[in-house]
């Protein structure tokens, strides 16, 4: 539920404290980096955790026994660990934000989207649905993400991970370039 | 086969832990899908400040905690056809999703229907992936294999240079980012 004040310097003020300067948030994501290292020895990263659900969601299609068999699930198995419930904190999290800051909205087409490629619901939730398969491939396939690469290994000055960022967005650049411009 | 490992502390820390990166990535708009559509249209540099004043920040304190002995490092292995394969398909990817995995997690929990559709995708990802990892084991992984390097330890350049060089550009690129550019995000009424 939420209501919407009517009172414009009350919402500024408020949208004021809602919007933290990008540059605290980041350093803010550095401070908990050295929490998570100190406390938990580990980085942080998503796609890891996300693989170990990918193994629960195939037994279903797969039988408990393939999926044991597999070579990359073994190393990466269906497991309830720290990371895993990592994912669920990283969800409420962000919960808690938009819904504390009233930004909770539910939204199925954004701006952007709209205004390149129209109101179609099924085009998004399709694009969506095979970025998300994408993403998740070159993740894995790159051995991590834009939080297990990107920020962990480039604050550890790993080659792979500067690596990675030097290839991902050069290639996001190009294809954001290439799918949202309309051409002349 | 669903397997409680861990003791009560360490869900209690992920938890925390995870609640914390959500809520720094909502208050950051980097769960916003036209912030990061944006960054790679070079239209807002949002992503490019959170993420650098995150190395930045993040790499200085977890160098002070390994040089004390209070952290380890934990560096990914650098087999760079796959890295470079995998971040040309994350790439692409990304863009067409208009998440990466720990924004788009984080964008379900605001409300975002297409985010959620994508974490599907992401699943099935993972699937996929699983099931062609021996291929790409004999194939892809094993080239090009450096091992767990570090570019201090690639170049001789000690890790303080790295960082203040690191400050340095992230500085003089934003300061010019600040005073050219108007972020999409703040031009459009706030939801």
């Amino acid at each position: 539920m939420v209501t919407h004040t009517s009172d414009l310097s009350y919402s500024l003020s408020y949208s004021h404290t809602v919007d933290w300067s990008p540059y605290l948030a980041g350093a803010g994501i550095g401070v908990l980096s050295w929490i998570v290292f100190a406390v938990v020895d580990q980085p942080i990263g998503i796609t890891t955790a996300l693989s170990q659900l990918s193994a629960g969601a195939a037994i279903p299609f797969l039988g408990s026994d393939a999926v044991s068999a597999n070579s990359y699930w073994a190393g990466n198995p269906f497991v309830l660990d720290y990371g895993v419930i990592f994912l669920a904190g990283t969800l409420l999290g962000a919960f808690a934000s938009a819904l504390l800051s009233r930004r909770f909205h539910i939204e199925t087409i954004p701006s952007v989207w709209r205004e390149r490629f129209g109101p179609s619901v099924a085009k998004r939730l399709s694009a969506a649905f095979l970025g998300g398969i994408l993403t998740m491939f070159g993740a894995r396939l790159a051995g991590g993400c834009t939080s297990g690469h990107g920020i962990s290994g480039g604050l550890q000055l790993a080659l792979s991970s500067w690596v990675f960022l030097a290839v991902m967005f050069p290639v996001g650049i190009a294809t954001a370039h290439l799918t949202f411009q309309r051409q002349a | 086969m669903f397997i409680i490992m861990v003791g009560l502390t360490f869900a209690a820390f992920g938890l925390l832990f995870g609640f914390a990166f959500g809520w720094l990535l909502h208050r950051g708009k980097v769960t916003d899908y036209n912030v990061i559509i944006d960054q790679f249209l070079l239209r807002d540099f949002t992503v490019l400040k959170v993420m650098l004043t995150a190395i930045i920040v993040g790499g200085v304190g977890v160098l002070a905690l390994h040089q004390s002995g209070w952290a380890n490092y934990h560096i990914k292995d650098a087999n760079l056809l796959a890295v470079g394969l995998g971040a040309s398909i994350f790439g692409v990817g990304m863009v067409i999703y208009g998440y990466c995995p720990g924004t788009g997690l984080a964008a379900i929990g605001t409300g975002s229907i297409h985010a959620l559709v994508g974490a599907f995708g992401m699943i099935t990802g993972g699937i996929l992936y699983a099931l062609s990892f021996d291929w790409m084991q004999a194939h892809v992984l094993a080239v090009w294999r450096f091992g767990k390097v570090r570019l201090p330890d690639l170049t001789g350049i000690p890790d303080l240079v790295w960082f203040i060089g690191l400050t340095a550009i992230a500085t003089a690129f934003f300061v010019f980012i600040e005073r050219h550019t108007v972020p999409p995000h703040l031009r459009r009424s706030p939801r």
